[in-house]
């Protein structure tokens, strides 16, 4: 089952979502952004070297060409491999729990494998981000010492992006109760709270 | 409920036979560890598996059957289908594979408290045969479609899970909750070595399959120094008592010397050294991982602590670099003094514009002259033997190059005694003038501290009491500047000092505590060192089971340093930024670099 929606982010750019179901009790989600641009690379690079030219021109000295050329370098792999990530996903393996992996540009892939006695709760978060209301997807994981406490909160496709926002949808109330259909998990995984989810035209 | 068989990747391909391992309780898998082979003979192998299990300490049973049909081994699924027979157990997995086929196919008997069989079946194909009936056709199917994908196979690289150690670290002893189901199936192949021994070659009566079944791997390299490690222990014991027995010679212990030993940071380096060689000297293997790595790190500390403290050596007794360094020390120390020396006679004048009081002017910088020419004088006479000093020092370097460092730092410090004298004499006489000027300022406003209830109280004074403490006060605090400024300058200079003792001293705990192993254990061989797992989806066909591969998730780097950092004696630095500035503001010594391990002296 594949859907290939279009979707954007908080801040407006374009991400899509991939289904794929492995088996019954076996899905994995991809989300993935949008590739690196080759026109902001090229006003980058453009932008960088000329501004070295000028400096070359006034100082005269040559070290400013190379440290510009290894500063443009050093800087683009630093991008690729730490700080623009490829797609994310979610692979979600019945009774032994779900893994979050995150890719980047450059091809490292983190991967967190999180079991299924540690998870308490998948649920929708609500967050205040400046002006807005964002809802993110989070996963609450047990305290070992207390059974009924919550641990820690491990937001999923955290550095893509928050959440989707679906575009061209009127406005659309969810009823209490309602589970969105993209989490449409056995019940044996938990029970999705979905909290005040109004999906709103920007 | 879904079942998880975690299998071997080494018994993918292996010849038909009994599946050895351990059921899970609580989280309805199990985990695959060998496969016995045909021809066996089950007494034998029940004898076999309980053996193991008296060896092991794991829950080792027989799970079930595997077949791999070769040619001319057709009767061979009938009869592995009758051993569950022989066999009592609750369960039992029937696993099959075609050669040229990626899936597995997987039927489970359970037995329940009658005693029948019941029989669930896991193939699409069966599924289809079966679908005859009208009424019962859609829920059969249904049934079936429940039951029919509820089989995970989890393949695991079996040597690699068994050297591997999740963390973070569970102790033994405080176990709340039992382990989680990962922990387990890695616990269950760690300890599962025994089982591990039958290969290939061997010429006993049960023929195995697992990761050691080509024939043992060991490296003589690591033999060698096991057998070579026992006699070296019990000499390095040896030394050590002898060492120890010297130390506490009683002469060692009067009190100057003892002071002496625990400010020096080359006595205390030494003393933390002796602990760890004691340490590594014990001749009893160690008892679990975080001891092993711990080990482990002292030993290639000490031993890469040596290599560079050798290297320094070569580099400083050649071409003659001693001769040099002493011919530079004696006139460094006497361009230190000349400095030293105008700075006073600056102070003395008028420094920066200030105008200071004359005749305390005089009186302070008369004295820290003479002290500076006490200081030369002392140098001077030291000159000759200089030379030999440092050459006998340079041998320590044998020892390690933290030695070295620590040497050189006790080293500065006694040549800069001077300064550690100004800066307490100003010190001093600023803390002095400070409280004194405080208390008076109380009197001054008509208050008293009271030293009962530690608060500040009204009091009222008598005529003459508030006079001379008027006066009192006037003096000090018109003779302010002067002191002030003196004690400012001596406490940068003291601060100067401190800073270069304390980046030598930074980096003798950097050697002492980093853990060189585990961070090399991290680069070379990084499934030992486990934060987690990573599953990736090996085959996904509608109608055959799911196959996942477990891969080991490695440990960052950060993660190993902070985990298997060897505890250190300094702890750094004592006070944060505002107290230091604080202490600095009223005069108070302040000594940043303050070893863990002293008592309040």
């Amino acid at each position: 089952m594949m859907e290939d929606e279009t979707f954007t982010d908080i801040s407006g750019k374009t991400i899509s979502l991939d289904c794929q179901s492995h088996s019954s009790f076996c899905r994995e989600f991809t989300v993935s952004s949008p590739k690196v641009s080759i026109g902001k690379v090229m006003v980058y690079t453009c932008s960088v070297w000329l501004l070295a030219y000028a400096a070359f021109f006034i100082t005269q000295n040559t070290a400013v060409l190379s440290s510009a050329i290894l500063i443009t370098l050093v800087g683009m792999m630093f991008h690729i491999h730490f700080v623009k990530v490829d797609h994310e996903s979610l692979l979600v393996i019945g009774s032994l729990g779900i893994q979050v992996s995150s890719s980047y540009a450059s091809g490292r892939e983190i991967t967190t494998f999180i079991e299924m006695s540690k998870i308490k709760d998948i649920v929708i978060n609500e967050a205040i981000y400046m002006h807005q209301i964002i809802y993110y997807l989070c996963v609450l994981l047990k305290d070992p010492s207390e059974p009924n406490a919550v641990s820690s909160v491990v937001p999923l496709f955290q550095v893509s992006q928050r959440l989707w926002v679906e575009e061209e949808v009127e406005v659309c109330r969810l009823r209490p109760g309602v589970i969105p259909s993209v989490l449409n998990f056995p019940a044996h995984l938990g029970r999705v709270r979905a909290r005040k989810t109004t999906t709103k035209q920007p | 409920m879904v079942l998880k068989i975690f299998f071997p990747q080494c018994c993918n391909r292996a010849d038909s036979g009994l599946l050895v391992g351990r059921w899970i309780s609580g989280h309805d898998s199990a985990v695959v560890l060998a496969v016995i082979h045909y021809p066996f003979i089950p007494g034998q192998v029940k004898q076999y598996v309980q053996q193991m299990q008296a060896q092991s300490g794991v829950e080792l049973s027989v799970l079930g059957s595997w077949s791999l049909p070769k040619e001319g081994q057709e009767g061979m699924e009938s009869f592995l289908r009758d051993l569950s027979t022989i066999f009592p157990q609750q369960r039992w997995l029937q696993i099959r594979r075609q050669m040229g086929k990626t899936g597995f196919t997987c039927e489970v008997l359970n037995r329940d408290q009658n005693g029948i069989a019941a029989q669930r079946t896991v193939k699409k194909e069966k599924k289809e045969e079966e679908e005859d009936g009208d009424g019962d056709a859609e829920e059969k199917e249904e049934e079936e479609e429940e039951e029919e994908e509820k089989v995970i196979f989890v393949h695991y690289e079996q040597r690699k899970v068994m050297l591997s150690q999740l963390h973070p670290i569970e102790s033994g002893d405080a176990k709340t909750d039992p382990p989680s189901e990962l922990r387990q199936v890695f616990q269950t192949v760690a300890l599962s070595q025994p089982l591990f021994f039958l290969d290939k070659y061997d010429d006993g009566p049960l023929k195995s399959t697992h990761w050691q079944s080509e024939g043992r791997e060991a490296s003589i390299i690591v033999e060698l120094l096991k057998q070579a490690s026992v006699p070296l222990c019990l000499l390095l014991s040896w030394l050590l008592s002898v060492w120890t027995w010297i130390c506490s010679v009683r002469i060692f212990n009067f009190y100057p010397l003892r002071f002496l030993s625990t400010k020096l940071s080359t006595c205390v380096q030494l003393s933390y050294r002796t602990e760890h060689m004691k340490t590594l000297s014990s001749p009893k293997p160690a008892a679990s991982h975080t001891q092993f790595m711990r080990k482990a790190n002292m030993l290639v500390s000490v031993l890469v602590d040596v290599a560079l403290g050798v290297l320094l050596m070569l580099w400083l007794y050649r071409d003659d670099h001693i001769t040099m360094l002493a011919n530079t020390l004696v006139p460094a120390a006497d361009h230190v003094a000349k400095e030293l020396d105008q700075l006073l006679q600056w102070l003395m004048g008028a420094p920066a514009g200030l105008k200071m009081n004359r005749a305390l002017d005089q009186v302070l910088g008369r004295f820290f002259l003479y002290h500076i020419h006490l200081w030369i004088s002392y140098i001077h006479l030291m000159s000759p033997f200089i030379e030999g000093i440092l050459w006998y020092g340079g041998l320590s370097a044998c020892l390690g190059l933290s030695f070295a460092l620590s040497l050189l730092s006790d080293m500065v410090a006694l040549f800069t005694f001077h300064i550690y004298c100004f800066y307490v004499y100003g010190a001093r006489l600023y803390c002095l003038k400070i409280y004194g000027l405080s208390s008076l300022w109380r009197l001054f406003r008509g208050k008293k501290w009271n030293v009962l209830r530690q608060r500040v109280d009204s009091c009222s004074y008598d005529l003459d009491q508030l006079f001379i403490g008027t006066l009192l006060f006037t003096i000090l605090l018109f003779l302010l500047p002067t002191t002030a400024l003196y004690y400012l300058v001596f406490t940068l200079l003291r601060l100067v000092v401190v800073l270069f003792q304390g980046v030598l001293h930074l980096s003798v705990d950097f050697i002492n505590s980093f853990p060189l192993f585990a961070v090399g254990l991290r680069i070379c061989r990084s499934y030992r060192l486990a934060e987690g797992v990573k599953f990736r989806v090996l085959c996904d066909e509608p109608g055959v089971a799911l196959h996942l591969l477990m891969e080991i998730n490695p440990l960052k780097v950060s993660t190993v340093v902070q985990t298997y950092q060897t505890p250190t004696y300094s702890c750094y630095p004592r006070d944060s930024w505002l107290a230091l500035v604080k202490k600095l503001f009223v005069g108070e010594l302040i000594y940043p670099w303050r070893h863990k391990t002293t008592k309040a002296d």
